[in-house]
């Protein structure tokens, strides 16, 4: 590993705008290792260095998850049905780092349009954790996740639903950032669940996620759900905790986590002590039926937004069929995997005339539960502090044939997404040499106060993840 | 044999004339090239968001306060959800429970709602049936998706199919006054669907209904409604029961076959479009679609016939914006009655559906042309004749009396010409002396043939009398 790629994206953007690092260089240096992947993180490697552009984050490059459209380049939600496609406009979100001058390096394998917690949904095989490649990265922007652990990338941007930034930073060891929903636009996100999709950067470090997500926000006028942040976003600089009030959840720190995670956990609490932050108890009584509501939730609106891949217009086409219903039915048969066609059944059965409130009502009627709870604990502290999964990194293969196991590798962090709200994924330490993520979330457009935290304990902990790079 | 009341709510789908779509910048299409007003929105394209057309709203609401509906406070887009290729998204944004406009009345008929929703593309299906089953193959053009769309939704108040077609001219002409639509039936800009039951005269309950679509004019609607009715009477009458079914009318037949049944209607799963954020009119746009509003034709009417215009030269002038504008033109100056009575009368047998203003006609002109009939100074098949000119030719009515030589026979001139009519029809001279004044009658043709219709009638029964001593 050379100290080229040592350098995080701030350090590397640094050096180029100041002249002593070539931008070209750096590239082809990134392209290299990703073309010569053997994690199955990329879905799709640039051939070359394109023109630098100007702007803050000039020559870096930059991993993009295969659910952001981008002009010209596969985009293909890691699904068989949209294999080959090529949209004709760019996500957003990435057009705005590439305003600021990110090179695109490649396009991360991710579960199949974000649905998994384990990369293994993928149409294109599954990703190996950099950690123990016979272990899963987490999901569903696990490509991003091994991409950035494994120094295939300087860094990169994925999609949080219900956990798919913050889960596979954990078990990769990285840092993952889902914004306050709203903050960054969704135009050219293939859309998993509206409601709750969210954009935002996988890092080495704390420094980096918040200057990627400084150039990621904004309103959009393509995206009338987007309203930016009120605040520009701050480099983060804090190194003490002094003032701040940690709640500490006991339905999402007890039980259902893994006593190696608990050991980890224990560990920063002490640690936030340490540095001068005050824990106490906050309780939030819907915690534990946020699973539940989400997959109701998520899959309904999925089974609307996964409608139009119906062979008509783009992607894949069934051949050989007799007659319309046929051309939709061949079509979604054959380009869809099996978590997907599950979670399209679901949503659709939940929306169902005769059903629908006895679902999708009632869920939403949880959704407003956990938010209230939110509202309440966070009249009492400033962040709420979890294990980002409850356990590590497990083996492929290993929960595949039981989903409702996989399903709750999200239930930290769930109940922040239903609530609409920020939370970020730090490396805690160790556990059997795994990692494992802290989450340290706050409340709406508290994107500032977490970075600053998140920062000083960064800092107190010392994590070093150079062991994934190789 | 019972009588029968049929029981009729009408559904009527309005395009929007605004510059561009429901949800993208995409300006509407008049018979462009197909598949040139499209873009990733209107063409669903994977990650595309929809926003709202602020002007269709503006719209909306001037079409909820025409109507004098309920504007809700807030509403809010659902998704309705179907595979066609007419509908890229597989789903149609439309509003559901909580409509735009809520419950209002046009004329005699209550409005149940009205609610903004978006176009679906146009299928051209080749194969000689043109429909889809058989055919060979079928080709989309999506200039037409996402065109905005009022529905408005009356309640069952229409008891006859010349009804509903009275009371669809009446929201026409309402909506044209607007401008919010051009309203063209054959063009599909404004669109009628007709739910028809029966029920014995006196009854308060309603009978199985059954939805007509397809009546593109107002003759068609008649038609279809008229035969459903029929259809409807017979089947009871023969001890069977309606069956609650969607019916396609063809025009060129009149007959109407069956698109589906109630066990084949579709399951919409209706949920909120959590895409777009709901509307909430602010007062500034209320107070703009309120100072939007013309005069419309309803109040136009009333107006007129306060100045004792009958009822239907009233309805007449309203509904035709451009006769009401003329009329209005001519009202200084002249007396209300005679005036309608002549521009409903004799000029609109000479203009038919031409625009008096786009005529010579000038409204002066027509005010100058009644004070020469009131002072007796030309006959009324003489200003007929003037009018035609002025319709033709424009100019003063004096002058082309003067230059016609149309001025009214009479004095000197007039006597000789009823002495000499008088010697040449003995008989009937001797038939008035014998005590028979209605044989004044058979003098008067001679007399205006002689006077090209100059003369008045009533002068020439007068000059009768008294050369007979009567």
């Amino acid at each position: 590993m050379s100290d080229l790629l040592d350098l995080t994206g701030a350090q590397a953007a640094e050096q180029i705008a100041a002249g002593g690092l070539s931008a070209s260089e750096l590239f082809d240096a990134y392209r290299d290792r990703a073309a010569a992947d053997e994690l199955n993180a990329f879905l799709w490697v640039a051939e070359g260095a394109p023109n630098v552009a100007d702007g803050p984050l000039a020559g870096v490059p930059l991993a993009v998850k295969d659910l952001f459209c981008t002009e010209g380049v596969p985009s293909q939600a890691a699904s068989r049905l949209l294999e080959g496609y090529r949209p004709p406009y760019t996500a957003t979100a990435v057009r705005n780092l590439a305003e600021a001058g990110i090179s695109l390096l490649g396009k991360t394998n991710m579960d199949e349009f974000a649905m998994g917690s384990s990369n293994e949904n993928s149409g294109f095989g599954p990703v190996r954790n950099p950690w123990d490649t016979a272990r899963v990265p987490g999901g569903s922007s696990g490509g991003s996740a091994a991409a950035v652990a494994a120094g295939l990338a300087p860094w990169a941007i994925g999609t949080d639903t219900g956990g798919s930034i913050r889960q596979p930073a954990s078990l990769c060891g990285i840092v993952g950032l889902k914004p306050t929903y709203g903050a960054v636009s969704r135009y050219g996100m293939i859309a998993f669940a509206s409601s709750l999709d969210q954009a935002g950067p996988l890092t080495r470090d704390v420094t980096d996620a918040a200057l990627l997500l400084r150039h990621m926000v904004g309103a959009d006028h393509c995206d009338s759900t987007s309203i930016g942040l009120p605040d520009p976003v701050e480099l983060p600089s804090a190194e003490s905790l002094e003032g701040l009030r940690f709640g500490v959840p006991p339905q999402l720190t007890g039980g259902g986590i893994d006593a190696g995670v608990r050991e980890v956990f224990d560990a920063v609490l002490k640690r936030i002590e340490g540095l001068g932050g005050t824990l106490a108890e906050v309780d939030l009584p819907h915690a534990e039926h946020a699973i539940a509501a989400y997959y109701v939730i998520a899959p309904a609106e999925a089974s609307a937004n996964l409608a139009r891949f119906d062979g008509v217009r783009y992607g894949r086409r069934a051949g050989d069929v007799a007659d319309l219903v046929s051309l939709y039915e061949q079509t979604r048969e054959q380009g869809f995997g099996d978590e997907v066609k599950r979670r399209i059944m679901i949503g659709t059965y939940a929306l169902s005339s005769g059903y629908y409130d006895a679902y999708y009502g009632s869920a939403q009627k949880v959704r407003t539960k956990i938010l209230d709870d939110f509202r309440a604990a966070y009249e009492q502290v400033d962040l709420i502090v979890t294990p980002a999964a409850p356990s590590v990194a497990f083996g492929i293969g290993e929960l595949t044939d039981d989903p409702l196991t996989m399903y709750q590798q999200d239930f930290c962090t769930v109940p922040f997404s239903l609530a609409g709200l920020p939370g970020i994924s730090i490396p805690g330490g160790l556990a059997g040499g795994l990692p494992v993520g802290i989450q340290l979330a706050g409340p709406a457009f508290s994107e500032n106060r977490i970075l600053d935290a998140a920062h000083a304990l960064e800092r107190a902990i010392g994590f070093d993840g150079s062991a994934a790079r190789g | 044999m019972a009588d029968w009341e049929p029981v009729i709510g009408l559904e009527i789908h309005v395009q929007l004339q605004t510059r561009t779509k429901m949800f993208c910048s995409c300006e509407l299409s008049f018979g462009e090239e197909p598949n040139t007003r499209t873009c990733p929105v209107c063409l669903g394209l994977p990650g595309a968001l929809p926003v709202a057309n602020a002007e269709a709203v503006h719209y909306a609401l001037m079409i909820g306060m025409a109507l004098d509906c309920e504007i809700a406070p807030r509403s809010i887009f659902h998704r309705k959800n179907y595979f066609y290729p007419d509908s890229p998204k597989a789903y149609q944004i439309s509003q559901y429970d909580i409509p735009i406009c809520g419950p209002g009345r046009l004329g005699d008929i209550r409005i149940h709602r009205a609610h903004l929703e978006e176009d679906a593309a146009k299928l051209v299906h080749a194969g000689a049936s043109g429909r889809i089953h058989s055919a060979e193959s079928s080709v989309v053009d999506f200039n037409r998706c996402g065109t905005p769309l009022v529905e408005i939704v009356t309640e069952p108040d229409v008891r006859s199919a010349q009804q509903a077609s009275e009371w669809l001219r009446l929201l026409r002409v309402t909506l044209r006054q607007l401008g919010v639509s051009d309203v063209n039936m054959e063009e599909g800009s404004l669109r009628c669907d007709a739910n028809v039951s029966i029920r014995p005269v006196g009854s308060d309950e309603l009978g199985t209904k059954t939805e007509l679509k397809n009546m593109n004019s107002f003759r068609y609607l008649e038609r279809g409604v008229d035969a459903e009715i029929a259809r409807q009477i017979a089947i009871v009458e023969d001890g069977g029961a309606v069956t609650q079914e969607t019916l396609h009318f063809d025009p060129r037949s009149g007959a109407l076959s069956s698109l589906r049944s109630k066990e084949e209607a579709h399951d919409y799963r209706y949920f909120p479009e959590p895409d777009l954020v709901p509307i909430a009119p602010t007062d500034e746009m209320l107070e703009r679609a309120r100072a939007a509003l013309p005069e419309l034709p309803a109040a136009r009417a009333e107006r007129f016939e306060a100045l004792g215009v009958p009822a239907a030269q009233a309805r007449q002038l309203a509904f035709r914006a451009e006769l009401g504008d003329f009329y209005e033109a001519a009202l200084e100056g002249a007396e209300p009655v005679a005036l309608a009575n002549w521009v409903t009368g004799e000029l609109v047998a000479q203009i038919g559906d031409r625009d008096p203003a786009q005529t010579n006609v000038e409204p002066a002109a027509l005010v100058q042309l009644l004070r020469l009939i009131e002072g007796g100074d030309i006959s009324a098949s003489a200003a007929k004749e003037v009018l035609g000119v002025l319709v033709e030719e424009g100019g003063d009515p004096a002058a082309v009396v003067q230059e016609r030589g149309l001025g009214k026979a009479g004095g000197d001139e007039l006597s000789a010409i009823v002495d000499q009519a008088m010697a040449d029809n003995p008989d009937v001279v001797e038939k008035i002396k014998g005590g028979n004044p209605k044989a004044i009658g058979a003098l008067i043709g001679p007399v205006m043939k002689a006077t090209k219709g100059t003369a008045d009638g009533g002068e020439v029964q007068r000059l009768v009398r008294e050369k007979l001593g009567l």
